[in-house]
């Protein structure tokens, strides 16, 4: 992932005692990462900002300062709303089936297990997976015609086909998302149960409570701080980077079921046309990263513990 | 755990292989297509155990590419997914260490904007700017080269700010004694800050060069000649939407090629990852 989820610096130690003087060095060392910054990142941003607020006439001649009708329009798409929608049920489904697994995987191999080392390491490779080769590997297992976990849920009398029945290639989409997704919540749940105190464990356990118990007024609070930062990642991660398992699955299709907002930006854009329209896609877009990065760092910010 | 179980500890066992299988069956099944005929594919009849066309597949994966069209081979991608990774980890660890540096060991005016302009960037992942960067791109005629596809992903303000922090619990006494021992602040640098930081730039090199390797939206977009594709975006033109055409065994070969660099990184450098990736993610 390795997306918004730094800690804000925090003023207590912002400054070094110890300094070198020069006043162009610092400049020149800064010089690179700013251009960069500057030319990929506000350049760009700036400029989806503007062209949402303008509309170019059909010749592409002239362009006019339209205020907010660009969203206005966007909102009133039954299409679009139908992405806002469709996005926000696929990241709540793809959080919640990883997280719950994960979490499962992580108690079980945080007990003192022999080969718990290995089970890590055969857990945890997945991560490495591109988007685009889960959506393969998937397709191909449960591919109508040649799958061969579609020809047994044929053969158990299920009508197997998400290339035609929308809902279908939505579980479809959920499910790879979600496998890719369980090493990471793995790695962060069982760092977060191995950063819980035994001896408060050991006290519940004297005090007769079953392991069940335990598991739910002990660890589980405890683990909170974790859930919620794996909730946030995870539904930044199903946003973002479900794009190219979508793609090589069912590319937004059959008829838009599977379309998100990030796969809408695509697939408008290269259509061409409309500018303003998609460059207010691409702001509500940044307004929800932004959003969600404001929860992370409010909430999130150094009450994980790892 | 408090009691000592046995039957708790069985059920664990199992419920952490059923864990396995699950994550591992798709890549298993990827791995025996790849061995095995496509008219077996295509008919559904695939068995599930490895067939024998082993050698046959990868080399026409690797060196010649799909027979239904001009595509490049796979080899080609996988130069390309290695350049564009390698750029991208290498320079993204470049750029960020030396303004970490400027930025924690020099006073300037401006100080304090450049960092929060570089932090903030945090909250622009490609993906919500992608039209207005592949115009750039376009401009400054950079579509299908090595720099298009590395530099828009370059700016790192996680690496920046990871620095930043380990700069900022190395000791001043260090700073001191390379002064008294007259270095400046290029001697300072490499002397003692970047032996200092080996570790850490490791730990983010295992990230970033997976993160690179993994680039999808991006190349998709702006490469359209076949020799400057990735294996990622490779991979997704060799499925057909006529399925009778699609050559399953490459596809799956194709995917084994582009799991195994990121995946062998992961296992062969564990701790370097999980230290990477907890360090990239606070």
């Amino acid at each position: 992932m390795g997306r918004p989820a730094a800690s804000p610096p925090s003023p207590r130690i912002m400054q070094k005692q110890s300094i070198f003087q020069s006043r162009l060095l610092p400049y020149a060392l800064v010089a690179p990462q700013l251009a960069v910054v500057l030319i990929f990142f506000y350049w760009p941003a700036a400029q989806a900002v503007i062209q949402s607020f303008l509309l170019q006439d059909a010749f592409g001649l002239s362009t006019t300062f339209v205020w907010f009708e660009n969203y206005r329009d966007l909102l009133s798409q039954p299409d679009y709303f139908a992405a806002i929608v469709r996005t926000f049920a696929f990241s709540f489904a793809i959080a919640v089936s990883s997280l719950s697994l994960a979490l499962l995987l992580a108690v079980m191999a945080d007990k003192p297990l022999r080969g718990s080392t290995i089970y890590r390491t055969l857990l945890i490779w997945p991560y490495a997976v591109a988007p685009p080769v889960v959506g393969v590997l998937w397709i191909f297992m449960l591919h109508p015609s040649l799958g061969i976990l579609a020809r047994g849920l044929r053969n158990i009398g299920i009508d197997w086909n998400p290339l035609l029945n929308g809902d279908q290639a939505a579980l479809l989409i959920v499910l790879a998302a979600a496998w890719k997704q369980i090493s990471y919540n793995f790695l962060f749940f069982l760092a977060g149960l191995q950063s819980i105190p035994r001896s408060v464990l050991e006290a519940a356990a004297i005090d007769g409570a079953r392991p069940m118990r335990r598991f739910w007024t002990v660890t589980f609070p405890l683990l909170s701080p974790t859930i919620f930062f794996l909730l946030v990642v995870n539904i930044v991660y199903a946003f973002f980077d479900t794009f190219g398992i979508i793609d090589t699955m069912t590319r937004g299709g059959p008829a838009k079921a599977t379309e998100t907002l990030v796969y809408k930006v695509y697939s408008d854009g290269l259509l061409g046309g409309n500018l303003g329209g998609s460059a207010a896609q691409s702001v509500i877009l940044m307004a929800i990263v932004i959003l969600l990065t404001a929860v992370q760092f409010r909430f999130v910010e150094r009450k994980v513990t790892y | 755990m408090v009691e000592d179980e046995g039957i708790q500890r069985y059920i664990a066992h199992a419920i952490l292989w059923i864990g396995i299988a699950i994550v591992a069956f798709p890549v298993y099944l990827a791995f025996i297509a790849s061995t095995q005929d496509n008219a077996v594919i295509a008919n559904g009849q695939m068995s599930l155990l490895p067939g024998g066309h082993f050698l046959e597949t990868y080399y026409q994966t690797i060196f010649v590419g799909t027979s239904g069209s001009t595509r490049e081979p796979v080899g080609t991608m996988m130069f390309n997914s290695l350049v564009m990774s390698l750029l991208i980890a290498v320079g993204k660890i470049a750029i960020s260490i030396i303004s970490a540096y400027a930025i924690v060991y020099f006073r300037f005016p401006f100080r304090m904007t450049i960092f929060w302009l570089i932090f903030i960037t945090l909250m622009l992942p490609v993906e919500v700017r992608i039209y207005p960067t592949y115009k750039i791109v376009a401009d400054l005629h950079l579509l299908d080269s090595y720099a298009g596809l590395s530099l828009p992903l370059i700016a790192s303000a996680t690496a920046t700010l990871l620095f930043r922090q380990f700069f900022m619990t190395v000791p001043d006494e260090l700073l001191e004694a390379s002064r008294i021992d007259g270095a400046g602040p290029f001697r300072f640098f490499w002397d003692t800050l970047l032996p200092l930081s080996r570790t850490n730039m490791a730990a983010l090199f295992v990230i970033l060069f997976i993160l690179g390797w993994n680039q999808y939206l991006w190349p998709l977009l702006i490469t359209t000649r076949d020799d400057m594709q990735t294996i990622q975006t490779g991979i997704r033109k060799m499925i057909t939407t006529t399925d009778a055409l699609t050559e399953w065994p490459i596809v799956m070969a194709t995917a084994v090629l582009a799991m195994l660099p990121p995946v062998f990184v992961v296992v062969v450098m564990q701790k370097l990852f999980v230290r990477g990736l907890v360090e990239t993610e606070k």
